[in-house]
């Protein structure tokens, strides 16, 4: 009896709840539908028709345009991205685990405090640096070279302190101490039996710090002028600023943008469990 | 567990044959060095040095011996960077104008982050992993490119969300002079919401169920169940996503940068990063240094509050 209003309440709730979950997925998927919808029309209709209804399917051109403008630079700017972030991320992800495995698995003086100065270094925004070093890199002349960019951004702190959540809760302390009773190295320990164990966190460590390179915008900004380094986000962000002169560029801002953000949303829906486990890690300790 | 048991007795006996140290037999002062030097001869040279070097520039001056065209040099200055900082009304206008960006981006933000959190922890939801994807999908487009995309969706002549409000009668500005910090603000939480809400949601899904049972049992409904029991718990991760919420908002850059590029209301000094930088390209890098220390002085002071407030449930 006393059920029924019960019932219905949670009836109207939950039917709230839905439809304020799908405005706010609207709002989230909005922005990348109207690039996809975009991406799909040639440069006359952006104006002309109605910016969330296909019109002519002109992918293809706008690709082939995209790719052949100013002898394909857009091609090595991806390329450049990859580069940057692939092995950015490659790099930084091993030291990180070096220096995480360290600190969870070696007791030695000042192992608390070196792990305090990473954790203010987690909290140091990397923009706040990116004009000091301007100034060091153009002193020893690595200015406006890979170098310039890729140096920078092996350094994550946020992976070592990762790293070392994951290698207390993932490597058994006994495991380490039998591998030395049978005379086997550190390093062979590490890359032979820490390294297995630890392999699903490294994956997380990996992620994050390939969408932060990925991503990155002001330091490649600070430290290159030379078109033919830059990275998908600064040639985008050039291109952009000159569509008031050559309006033809609009349609190749569009599609070179939906061209950057499709592999790493591919990336991300493909290793989504790995997100979890790195937002947990970070939100419980 | 009994695998691990006896592997630890027979580590146990194996260990009583042979003299080891009193630490457990750790590693070698030089192995340990060596598995720490690869990440910290980057670190240093690539973090802590470029904050020593910014304080160092920040004390100096260039001058100039005997007027406009005398030869320059540079010299200690003491504090003389830092009072021009003070006094540049510059400054205090993007300080004031982020200011009013965190108070309101940010609260916004994460309390929506944090409904949508409670949602999806909640059992009467459907399409639960749909409405956490779309959420955090964001997060893998850069911010430039995400700016670019929203920068469309402003624009008069081409965005279909000015037709839409047109066709019902209202004449929206998004790049006008009040409304574009607010734009700016909109690109600020389509971007983070769903990073900061799957923080609080991995938090909520480490809470064990039998903490709800009780209440559940003496008549709670879910709504005090959130707002009473879970809230409170996952307190540490909604102060862990404010200060980060800050600190990013401390530091943005790429955003306005890019409204800048169709909008002529955003100065080149919009924000605190953004003087920064139109000050070094001025060749004031002395100015930019003392900027860029008094923006990073903010930051620390924030991020020293996050510390004091987490520090007693770290584990670590």
């Amino acid at each position: 009896m006393s059920n029924q209003p019960l019932i219905r309440e949670s009836r109207v709730s939950r039917t709230a709840m839905m439809a304020l979950m799908f405005l706010l997925a609207i709002y989230f998927l909005l922005p990348i539908y109207f690039l996809i919808v975009a991406a799909t029309k040639p440069q006359g209709d952006l104006a002309a028709t109605n910016g969330l209804a296909f019109s002519h399917f002109n992918l293809f051109d706008n690709l082939s345009t995209l790719f052949s403008r100013s002898d394909g630079i857009f091609g090595r700017w991806a390329l450049n991205s990859v580069i940057y972030a692939v092995l950015g991320a490659a790099v930084g992800t091993l030291i990180s685990a070096l220096c995480g495995y360290a600190l969870a698995k070696f007791t030695f003086r000042g192992r608390e405090f070196l792990f305090s100065v990473i954790l203010g270094g987690v909290l140091v925004p990397t923009t706040a640096l990116a004009l000091p070093l301007f100034l060091l890199f153009s002193a020893t002349g690595i200015v406006n070279t890979y170098l310039a960019v890729f140096l920078p951004s092996i350094v994550s702190p946020f992976g070592v302190y990762l790293a070392r959540i994951f290698a207390s809760a993932a490597v058994p302390q006994e495991l380490l101490e039998s591998a030395r009773l049978d005379g086997a190295g550190e390093f062979r320990t590490f890359f032979s039996v820490a390294m297995r164990l630890m392999s699903p966190s490294l994956v997380t460590i990996f992620l994050f710090q390939f969408v932060a390179i990925w991503n990155n915008f002001f330091l490649p900004m600070v430290m290159l002028q030379k078109e033919s380094l830059f990275p998908i986000t600064l040639g985008l962000y050039e291109w952009n600023g000159q569509t008031a002169r050559a309006p033809l560029l609009q349609e190749s801002v569009i599609t070179g943008s939906l061209v950057s953000i499709v592999p790493v949303i591919i990336l991300f829906l493909l290793l989504q469990r790995f997100w979890r486990t790195g937002l947990a890690a970070g939100s419980l300790k | 567990m009994t695998d691990i048991a006896t592997r630890a007795t027979r580590v146990v006996a194996q260990t009583g044959g042979r003299r080891r140290r009193l630490n457990g037999g750790g590693p070698r002062a030089g192995v340990i060095v060596a598995f720490l030097t690869p990440f910290f001869l980057p670190f240093v040279l690539f973090y802590l040095v470029p904050v020593g070097y910014a304080l160092w520039q920040s004390f100096l001056v260039v001058r100039r011996t005997g007027g406009q065209y005398g030869t320059s040099y540079t010299t200690f200055g003491g504090f003389e960077q830092y009072v021009q900082v003070f006094q540049n009304h510059e400054f205090w206008a993007s300080i004031g104008r982020i200011g009013l960006f965190g108070i309101v981006q940010v609260p916004i933000m994460l309390f929506v982050a944090l409904i949508m959190a409670l949602l999806l922890d909640t059992p009467l939801l459907k399409a639960k992993s749909f409405f956490r994807i779309t959420a955090f999908m964001p997060y893998a487009v850069p911010g430039v490119i995400a700016a670019i995309m929203w920068s469309y969706l402003y624009s008069p002549q081409l965005s279909p969300v000015v037709d839409l409000l047109k066709g019902i009668g209202l004449q929206p500005d998004f790049l006008g002079p009040d409304a574009v910090l607010w734009s700016a603000a909109n690109v600020s939480t389509w971007l983070w919401t769903g990073y900061n809400m799957l923080i609080m949601f991995s938090a909520l899904q480490s809470i064990p169920q039998e903490l709800y049972e009780a209440a559940k049992i003496d008549g709670a409904s879910n709504w005090a169940i959130a707002w009473q029991i879970k809230v409170p718990i996952i307190a540490p991760s909604i102060i862990l996503t404010t200060v980060f919420s800050i600190i990013g908002t401390l530091q943005l850059y790429a955003e306005p940068a890019v409204l800048r590029q169709i909008s002529s209301n955003i100065s080149s000094t919009f924000t605190p990063n953004m003087l920064a930088y139109a000050v070094a390209s001025g060749n004031n890098y002395q100015q930019a240094a003392a900027i860029s220390v008094v923006i990073a002085v903010i930051t620390f002071v924030l991020s020293f509050g996050f510390m004091r407030l987490t520090s007693k449930r770290a584990g670590l």
